[in-house]
């Protein structure tokens, strides 16, 4: 009797124990995500201390790759996964967008201040490498007063496999057909002109440094480095700057499928600026009891209160209908 | 035959374990290339090594444009750093004071020590800048008939990228280089200026001539550096897939382009082509170490004699 009661209690104390300890959960993936979710983890934990989380930014292709093979428990990637990866993975993953953000063309064009305004066409021509001048027509017609130099056009592009790549090759496959037949959209694709600089600091140093060039940097980055950014036309036609507030209105007039995978870059939106674009977490539908708890807990926290620490960083909030609805696809998830 | 005590026995058979392990590791290294990369070997077959295309979106491969960077900027930077590297050595080892000596062996050391991303930053920031205001300006005037030094100046390219890669193998070339002058034993120069040779005549017939064995052992190991260096070159070439026999122009090598993409690689032929990329990059590193060993056999007529 004394014996099987002191296993009882052993095994009590055990059980404790095991609730006691606390959960670690495991997620990798996109770089550009990886200060709003340090961020994130660093404010949770504050007041759920029995979670724990381990993040590495090792890219969103890394992050799809490991999630797929399940040896992280969520992955993080800026471009949705394609049918062909979906069907690769062993279950049904959902896409959670989780924060938005806006990628800025920057230039360097000595005399020429903040504020150059660029069309779809302009943009996708540069970069095509048809438009080669900076008085080019198609650029003085639309910038009337600005005093544009005949220097020729240094063109600025990521030579790393990135997620802002990713989102503006999308934007200029949705703008323009050529550039779709030509180059398509991913996170590293065959530039037809232009130097490549390792990083957001790579291409922000190839700008700085060459008088005439253009590029694209996160909107965070370029605020960070002063750098001049141009107003895109967008699809309604008007010159928008890049903001949060613009980034964010880009979600408001996208279609947005049951399954999230949307893209918001060339929004419908009147106020929308067009080059914007989000970051999904990857789980599972169905998770273990503990772990996918912790997780859901903690998406939900931070699609809503999480979103304010995160717009003091550049990152767009999600607006409230897109949260409503990924409130309710939490509810599907199974653990 | 004398005889063998069991502990001599035991130490040579563990001794043996380590050579052992180094082969084992290369050839491990090899299969695990071939292997993971055979998605990529099948598709494209030897065609990958000239094609001139680099499209991940279409998922067409070809390396040529990358073998030819890694060619270029090793070859240029050899060039820019051998008689720098060697000349230093000689006025080290030669002529300098031996407290001058010491101190500046000190700084050699210490350049080495340096970590090539740091390298990079300066080459952005200082180098780069330079290139574009000073050096190509005045290459592209009083030798711009040369096919070398022509199209447009970015200060970025294949001769930034070569200039800082010299600098990085330079404190190699000077580090081997003094060790095997110092080791030309003293009778040798001392007899030369007994039969009247000048200075000049010393260094020139004797102390080169007897170190030229260690000395291109010391330029292989530097060629071998300039292969691999990935991160200050990645920082400043250009990045750019373009095969141009111009100095000036962006272009990318092998561990760049390895440094660039591997971490975002979505499909698996990507992924495959990239680690074909990284076989390319090993036989291209094993295939210079086999013409190097040759070019010393040529030089020390027979392979008996290789010490180094």
């Amino acid at each position: 009797m004394k014996k099987i009661l002191a296993l009882m209690v052993a095994m009590a104390m055990m059980t404790s124990l095991a609730f006691a300890d606390s959960t670690l959960i495991n997620g990798a993936g996109s770089t550009f995500i990886y200060p709003a979710i340090t961020k994130w983890f660093d404010e949770y934990s504050k007041t759920n201390p029995n979670v724990q989380f381990n993040y590495q930014a090792i890219g969103s292709g890394g992050g799809i790759k490991q999630v797929t093979s399940k040896t992280v428990d969520f992955g993080a990637t800026d471009g949705p996964m394609t049918m062909d990866q979906m069907t690769q993975a062993p279950g049904r993953i959902y896409h959670i967008p989780m924060v938005m953000g806006a990628v800025a063309v920057a230039y360097n064009i000595p005399g020429v201040g903040k504020g150059l305004k660029l069309t779809p066409e302009i943009l996708a021509g540069i970069f095509l490498g048809k438009i080669t001048q900076w008085n080019d027509p198609k650029i003085t017609e639309q910038n009337p007063g600005v005093n544009l130099p005949s220097s020729s056009i240094v063109v600025a592009h990521r030579s790393d496999g990135s997620g802002t790549s990713f989102i503006f090759t999308d934007y200029l496959s949705s703008v323009s057909s050529d550039w779709k037949g030509k180059v398509g959209k991913g996170t590293s694709v065959n530039w037809p002109v232009g130097l490549g600089g390792k990083g957001n600091e790579g291409v922000s140093g190839l700008l700085k440094q060459s008088p005439g060039s253009i590029g694209y940097v996160e909107l965070a980055y370029a605020k960070e480095n002063n750098l001049t950014y141009a107003l895109l036309q967008n699809k309604s036609g008007n010159f928008i700057e890049p903001t949060i507030d613009s980034t964010s209105k880009a979600a408001e007039g996208a279609n947005i499928p049951a399954d999230f995978r949307f893209s918001i870059v060339n929004s419908s939106n009147p106020d929308a600026y067009p080059i914007s674009g989000t970051t999904w977490l990857l789980i599972y539908k169905q998770m273990d009891s503990v772990k996918g708890k912790a997780i859901v807990d903690f998406i939900r926290w931070a699609v809503t209160d999480g979103q304010k620490l995160t717009a003091a960083m550049d990152y767009a909030p999600l607006p409230a209908n897109l949260v409503d609805l990924i409130q309710k696809k939490l509810d599907q998830v199974k653990y | 035959m004398s005889r063998q005590d069991t502990s001599d026995i035991v130490f040579r058979r563990i001794l043996a374990v380590f050579p052992i392990s180094i082969l084992i590791l290369v050839a491990g290294i090899f299969f695990q290339l071939v292997s993971a990369s055979l998605p990529s070997l099948q598709k494209f077959g030897i065609g990958f090594l000239f094609h001139t295309t680099w499209d991940p979106v279409a998922e067409n491969f070809g390396a040529l444009p990358f073998i030819y960077g890694t060619c270029v900027t090793s070859l240029v930077a050899l060039l820019l750093a051998v008689p720098v590297g060697v000349g230093v050595a000689i006025f080290l080892a030669e002529y300098a004071h031996p407290k001058v000596a010491k101190v500046i062996s000190i700084l050699v050391d210490l350049l080495a020590a340096i970590p090539s991303v740091i390298y990079g930053l300066w080459g952005i920031f200082v180098l780069v800048p330079y290139m574009r205001n000073s050096v190509q300006p005045f290459l592209g005037k009083y030798f711009g008939f040369l096919p070398f030094f022509q199209g447009p100046n970015y200060g970025v390219g294949f001769l930034a990228a070569s200039i800082i890669l010299a600098i990085i193998i330079i404190p190699f070339i000077i580090s081997v280089a003094r060790e095997v002058i110092l080791a030309v034993p003293s009778v040798y120069k001392e007899s030369a200026y007994a039969l009247g040779a000048t200075r000049w005549e010393a260094i020139w017939d004797i102390v080169l001539s007897y170190g030229r064995v260690g000395i291109l052992g010391a330029v292989i190991l530097a060629l071998g550096r300039a292969i691999g260096e990935t991160m200050a070159v990645t920082m400043i070439i250009g990045n750019n897939v373009v095969i141009s026999p111009s100095l000036f122009s962006p272009g990318y090598t092998l561990a760049s382009v390895l440094a660039n993409e591997f971490a975002e690689a979505d499909t698996n032929m990507y992924l495959s082509a990239l680690i074909e990329i990284g076989l390319v990059l090993f036989l291209f590193s094993i295939v210079v170490n086999i013409l190097a060993r040759f070019l010393i056999w040529s030089v020390t007529k027979g392979p008996s004699q290789v010490i180094k």
